[in-house]
């Protein structure tokens, strides 16, 4: 029965579409969740690095969904970690080879931080929690969702750490084109710090929260 | 005063509720209790209430420090005048300085009250008076060159990310002057530190290096150091009102004296320097390790932070025993960054905002070890 009502759904009702838009509103991996704060620290000091970064989860996250879900089923439970982390680390593999390829200046800037995607909390996250119970399309669904809400802080973070820190936004000088420099301004060093990422996170997690109340618990 | 007084009063139902500017309830609030002792009666229970509101304790602080503030303009004009090498009276002495002093004091003010304010209004509480005492204390703490955006900027971010987010004075873990300083530290060192900072309109060419910043480039010998007697009258260069260690003496003993700073801080601070510069005297390693242990106490920010900073109420450890192990750790960790970091030529900063953030940690052991004293005094006794 229950069989016959889900094939009936279409790829994009209303409840397909919510796993897009919980994961970057509400149940955002980073500002709700707390996840994958360390790669939020580590990538966002310019925006290059962080836009990279993000598409690089969204491919592992999406790909590596659709294929856990896939073998959800034979899967067994007691080396269910093993498997998914042989998943990720072949994705992971392949997203820092085709950027030594073709992006090799990012690659450096990245250093380990496209490695450690492997260690992602996100990732493992949606593995155990969505896509080893859910079928492939939900899957792919909820790993781009939740890509995209953490790209989408990562953006915002770096955007601001890179035009305050550095003065550029992608390497365009911003500052010196309007001039502000010639009357007194100086880069904000402290942006470039990780502490500064991490009390950016905490304002927007403040600003989420205020204007959606649901948020707050105690 | 009295038509002060009655003013205050014909306007006062307008705020309260149902009056027709309700919405600046906390606006004037702030101004009313300001001025005059508020009017709160004590409603039910017994209960002891004096006059001494937080505002007026907080009042009583910037007493304190004024003359650390009075000492430190005209020692700013005393550094100008020695750079140019110009003789001037005392009054153009004090003079010059007042004025390169007073507008960072007013930024400090104008821009940390209006965010506070903003925050009152908007939460519709009354408007802290904590920051009466922060206001006053970062212009003392900052170069007297540091540009007033900056200034201002450092502010808001103290004030907000220091208090703010914690939800106001009296909930802060780190003490928000220094963190509005720490902020310069980091996000503007070229203007925070070196030796082109600490004189006014400086002539190109000369050094204004503080003591301190000397000693951290020494390498075999000790550099010519100002002696005993200038350091402790303060006519070195450095941040506005630190370098008199005199005038933060005179403020020590207000504090001491209404009892509103912990002596036990205070005492702990200066010991545990004072031991670390001993310990390193007896190492010897290197040149900065042979400076005497008491011109630690006199050189640089050390006694400003022991007296007004590591004795703020709501960041300091609140156990007595507490007290003691948090001050000590504080003067302790000053002098080993500042001998040891290569980076930081002021330690006692990063050593308070340190021992901030874990002073509640040792009030946890410090209350846990009491309840286990005592539970074993109790199993003693039944035994």
């Amino acid at each position: 029965m229950s069989e016959q009502t889900q094939e009936r759904e279409s790829l994009f009702s209303a409840k397909n579409r919510k796993l897009i838009s919980n994961a970057i509103g509400k149940d955002n991996p980073i500002t709700v969740q707390v996840l994958g704060i360390c790669s939020a620290l580590a990538v966002t000091a310019k925006l290059e690095p962080a836009i990279v970064m993000s598409i690089s989860v969204l491919f592992v996250l999406g790909i590596g969904n659709v294929v856990i879900s896939l073998l959800r089923n034979t899967i067994p439970q007691r080396i269910r970690i093993i498997v998914q982390l042989v998943v990720i680390a072949a994705l992971v593999i392949l997203v820092d080879q085709v950027l030594k390829a073709f992006a090799y200046e990012v690659s450096k800037q990245l250093s380990v931080f496209v490695g450690l995607i492997i260690t992602n909390c996100i990732i493992m996250g949606r593995f155990e929690a969505f896509s080893m119970a859910n079928k492939p399309w939900p899957s792919f669904l909820d790993g781009v969702g939740n890509s995209i809400g953490y790209g989408l802080i990562l953006v915002i973070i770096a955007f601001f750490r890179e035009l305050f820190g550095s003065g550029t936004i992608l390497g365009w000088n911003v500052f010196e084109t309007i001039g502000l420099y010639d009357i007194g301004y100086v880069n904000n060093g402290l942006m470039i710090l990780p502490p500064m990422a991490l009390i950016a996170t905490g304002i927007i997690i403040w600003v989420q929260r205020s204007r959606n109340p649901e948020l707050i618990k105690d | 005063m009295k038509a002060l007084q009655k003013f205050m009063d014909k306007v006062r139902p307008n705020f309260q509720k149902g009056g027709k500017y309700q919405y600046l309830h906390s606006t004037f609030d702030a101004f009313d209790t300001f001025l005059f002792v508020p009017g709160h009666v004590t409603k039910k229970g017994s209960h002891i209430r004096d006059g001494v509101d937080l505002k007026r304790t907080m009042f009583l602080v910037v007493i304190a420090a004024m003359p650390a503030l009075l000492f430190g303009m005209w020692n700013v004009g005393y550094q100008h005048f020695l750079n140019i090498n110009e003789t001037a009276t005392f009054m153009e002495t004090f003079f010059y300085g007042f004025l390169k002093v007073l507008p960072l004091v007013i930024v400090s003010y104008v821009v940390g009250l209006g965010v506070e304010f903003i925050f009152a209004q908007s939460r519709g509480h009354e408007v802290n008076e904590g920051y009466l005492v922060s206001g006053f204390l970062i212009p003392l703490i900052i170069p007297v060159s540091t540009p007033l955006w900056m200034v201002g900027l450092a502010t808001i971010f103290a004030v907000i990310i220091g208090k703010e987010v914690f939800g106001g004075t009296g909930m802060n873990i780190v003490n928000p002057a220094l963190l509005a300083r720490a902020f310069l530290f980091f996000a503007y060192p070229s203007q925070l530190s070196g030796d082109k900072v600490w004189i006014a309109e400086q002539v190109d060419g000369t050094t204004g290096a503080t003591p301190l910043g000397n000693l951290l480039t020494a390498t075999d010998k000790l550099p010519p150091l100002p002696s005993v007697m200038e350091s402790f009258i303060g006519t070195i260069p450095g941040s506005v009102g630190e370098t008199s260690t005199l005038a933060i003496l005179l403020g020590a003993g207000i504090l001491l004296f209404t009892g509103i700073a912990s002596w036990r801080v205070m005492l702990s601070v200066f010991a545990g320097g004072y031991l670390m510069g001993l310990v390193f005297n007896l190492i010897g390693a290197n040149a900065y390790m042979t400076l005497p242990a008491h011109m630690h106490l006199l050189i640089g920010g050390f006694a400003f932070g022991a007296v007004f900073m590591a004795t703020d109420p709501v960041s300091a450890s609140q156990t007595n025993r507490g007290k003691y192990i948090y001050g000590f750790l504080i003067g302790l960790m000053a002098v080993l960054i500042r001998v040891v970091n290569p980076a930081y030529p002021e330690g006692m900063m990063l050593a308070i905002l340190l021992m901030n953030v874990f002073a509640p940690l040792i009030d946890h052991y410090v209350v846990a070890g009491n309840i286990k004293r005592r539970l074993n005094r109790m199993k003693k006794i039944a035994a």
